[in-house]
């Protein structure tokens, strides 16, 4: 286990509640940190969509409370956010994880492209990069087809190539191996470990599947941590 | 770039829809441009019925009647011109030519002007064209007639026809001048002006029909003149016309010969500068091409609105995208700009299509309108009011795509990372 790294993602007393609503979170502590895979257990209705959001900093939470990778979340303004997003958090969704109308190639370029800071990170041409991403996960000779014509199970392993491009530092999964069968969910999984090993990344992957549990670092329950909704 | 490269995909992703959004468009631009260009060959078309004329005379009275009777072949004079006077202003030294006309004789509906060489010579039309015949000559001898284009058509005479010409307006005078064989000498070319509802004689001519009517009414029996005593005559006398067109020396004799020609003490007069009061009269009934204006501004709204509701639609379905894209890193802001944009692009196909439409349209139509309707649309590059509707068009479809964009900003500010469907 990973004991003297820094931390990779710090909150203390983290609340959140979405306008005139009842506070949905509420985590006296929860760190995580550099180099860790993480199991993240949430059932539906435990906060972890939002958890996800304050993390990636598409909400917004109270300064003070978030610290990810060193950033106050809180601290950094709406834009701030979305460029350190950008550059720094890989993103896995659980399905529908592509934009239809671009090739698989595009769609693994896309972080990049968006964000300029993300593309410095990459230690060659972004098609090289690209292809190598792709070939670590076996999907290079997809690379220029619709993803509309890909099995689900090809779709997350372009969403995870997507993910890794650039080497971010964390990686966020959430459910990416729900609509998976277990076959396939185990060689997704030693992909996805095998790369971010590469890449040297954080991962925090969500799941309401506890079978996974035992793969990774360290794992925690989101109802255990989350206090409020007792 | 990123963004052009996406709304690029985006669009051609859904071809069908996009493609009849931009052609809707397309349309509408075409038909407020085409509008504008009709328009203007309208107006151009109506300024140059007569072109090349300084002045338009006759005797006193209001300008726009004068300009009907003696332009358009409607209504008459309220007094004639005497030959003497018109002789007068013919030979001033300012003036170069004059044409005569004396009016008030009709054949079968259609006008019957008694002119001379002059009017073959310098009548111009539509730009400075000069009167042309399709077949046959000029009327020379006092039973001579010349046809106008639309009179030939229409009555289906040709070379050779003798003719009668009534006395009065009436289609069917009962007081016919069956006594004057008349033969039809000419055929004039299609002008589109009323020059192509007219029958031309000589001045004399017209006297001749009224020999004997000097009374005002028919000739007493045993009165009666015949051809026969006409084409006897050595001379055939010409006391009166009814207006005239006059060609001065040099443009900037125009002025000075109106105000003259309009207090000359001799008789009372009126001369009109024809280019002016045509274009007061259009003034006057120009507006129903406002009201087709006004409505093909609709037109290019309802499609507009299309493109609204077309990309609206399509949000829903879109949002799971926002939600990958904003994961991504992309922000609120680019999202909205990504669908203005595309909307954006959408407006500016579709305006580029239309002006080709009217292009292509203007091409393979103008000689049918010019055929048809002796309408001349210019062939020319857009002016600064056709500029105006097309940006104005562009401009509106990007604010139309900004109240998409503005809903799935909120959508996505709402749905974050996930889409709650």
């Amino acid at each position: 286990m990973v004991t003297d790294t820094p931390l990779c993602i710090d909150a203390r007393d983290l609340s959140f509640a979405y306008a005139k609503g009842p506070p949905v979170l509420d985590i006296p502590e929860l760190t995580i940190r550099s180099g860790e895979r993480v199991f993240l257990y949430g059932p539906s209705g435990s906060g972890k969509t939002t958890l996800l959001g304050l993390i990636a900093g598409v909400l917004n939470p109270p300064p003070g409370t978030l610290s990810v990778l060193g950033h106050d979340i809180g601290a950094l303004s709406s834009a701030a956010r979305d460029s350190f997003r950008a550059s720094h958090i890989g993103y896995v969704f659980q399905m529908f994880n592509l934009i239809p109308y671009l090739n698989v190639r595009d769609n693994i370029a896309l972080p990049v492209r968006i964000n300029s800071e993300r593309k410095k990170r990459l230690t060659g041409r972004l098609d090289e990069e690209v292809a190598s991403a792709a070939s670590h996960l076996g999907i290079e000779q997809l690379l220029d087809e619709k993803v509309t014509r890909l099995s689900v199970g090809q779709q997350q392993r372009v969403a995870a190539a997507r993910a890794i491009l650039g080497s971010p530092e964390l990686i966020i999964a959430d459910e990416p191996t729900s609509s998976l069968d277990a076959n396939r969910r185990h060689a997704f999984l030693d992909l996805l470990f095998a790369n971010v090993a590469d890449a040297g990344s954080t991962l925090l992957f969500v799941s309401h599947d506890l079978g996974l549990a035992d793969q990774f670092d360290r794992s925690l329950s989101l109802p255990e941590l989350n206090r409020a909704g007792e | 770039m990123l963004l052009l490269h996406l709304a690029r995909k985006s669009l051609t992703n859904r071809l069908l829809t996009t493609s009849l959004t931009a052609l809707s468009i397309a349309f509408s631009v075409a038909l407020l441009v085409g509008v504008e260009n009709v328009r203007t060959g309208m107006r151009e078309s109506f300024s140059n019925t007569v072109s090349g004329t300084d002045l338009v005379v006759g005797s006193r009275g209001g300008t726009i009647q004068l300009m009907l009777y003696a332009v358009f072949g409607m209504g008459s004079p309220v007094a004639n011109i005497s030959h003497d006077t018109w002789k007068e202003w013919d030979e001033h030294p300012a003036v170069s030519w004059t044409i005569p006309y004396a009016l008030g004789d009709s054949h079968r509906g259609f006008r019957v002007i008694g002119t001379n060489d002059s009017f073959y010579e310098h009548y111009k039309y539509r730009g400075g064209q000069p009167i042309a015949f399709a077949e046959g000559r000029a009327a020379q001898s006092v039973f001579d007639v010349v046809l106008g284009a639309q009179v030939a058509e229409r009555l289906g005479y040709v070379l050779g026809d003798r003719i009668s010409v009534t006395h009065g307006m009436s289609a069917v005078g009962f007081m016919n001048h069956d006594e004057m064989p008349f033969e039809v000498v000419g055929v004039l070319e299609k002008t589109f002006t009323p020059v192509d509802r007219a029958i031309y004689v000589t001045l004399e001519g017209v006297t001749a029909i009224h020999m004997g009517w000097e009374s005002g009414g028919p000739p007493m029996p045993g009165d009666e003149i015949s051809a026969a005593d006409v084409l006897a005559m050595e001379e055939v006398p010409v006391s009166q016309i009814t207006s005239f067109f006059l060609g001065a020396e040099s443009r900037a004799y125009t002025l000075q010969l109106q105000r003259d020609i309009s207090t000359s003490e001799d008789e009372p007069l009126t001369a009109v500068i024809p280019g002016v009061a045509l274009s007061e009269m259009w003034r006057g009934i120009g507006y129903a091409e406002d009201g087709l204006l006004v409505i093909s501004g609709f037109v290019v709204l309802v499609g507009l609105l299309g493109m609204l509701v077309s990309i609206y639609t399509s949000l829903d379905a879109r949002r799971r995208e926002m939600a990958i894209l904003r994961a991504l890193g992309a922000g609120p802001r680019r999202i909205v700009s990504l669908l203005v944009l595309e909307a954006g692009t959408l407006s500016i196909i579709g305006a580029l299509l239309g002006v080709a439409f009217v292009y292509v349209g203007l091409a393979a139509l103008q000689p049918w309108l010019e055929g048809q309707f002796g309408l001349q649309v210019p062939i020319q590059a857009l002016d600064g009011m056709q500029l105006m509707y097309i940006g104005t068009v562009i401009a509106l479809g990007f604010v139309a795509g900004l109240v998409p964009a503005l809903k799935a900003y909120r959508t996505a500010l709402h749905d974050g990372l996930s889409v709650r469907i």
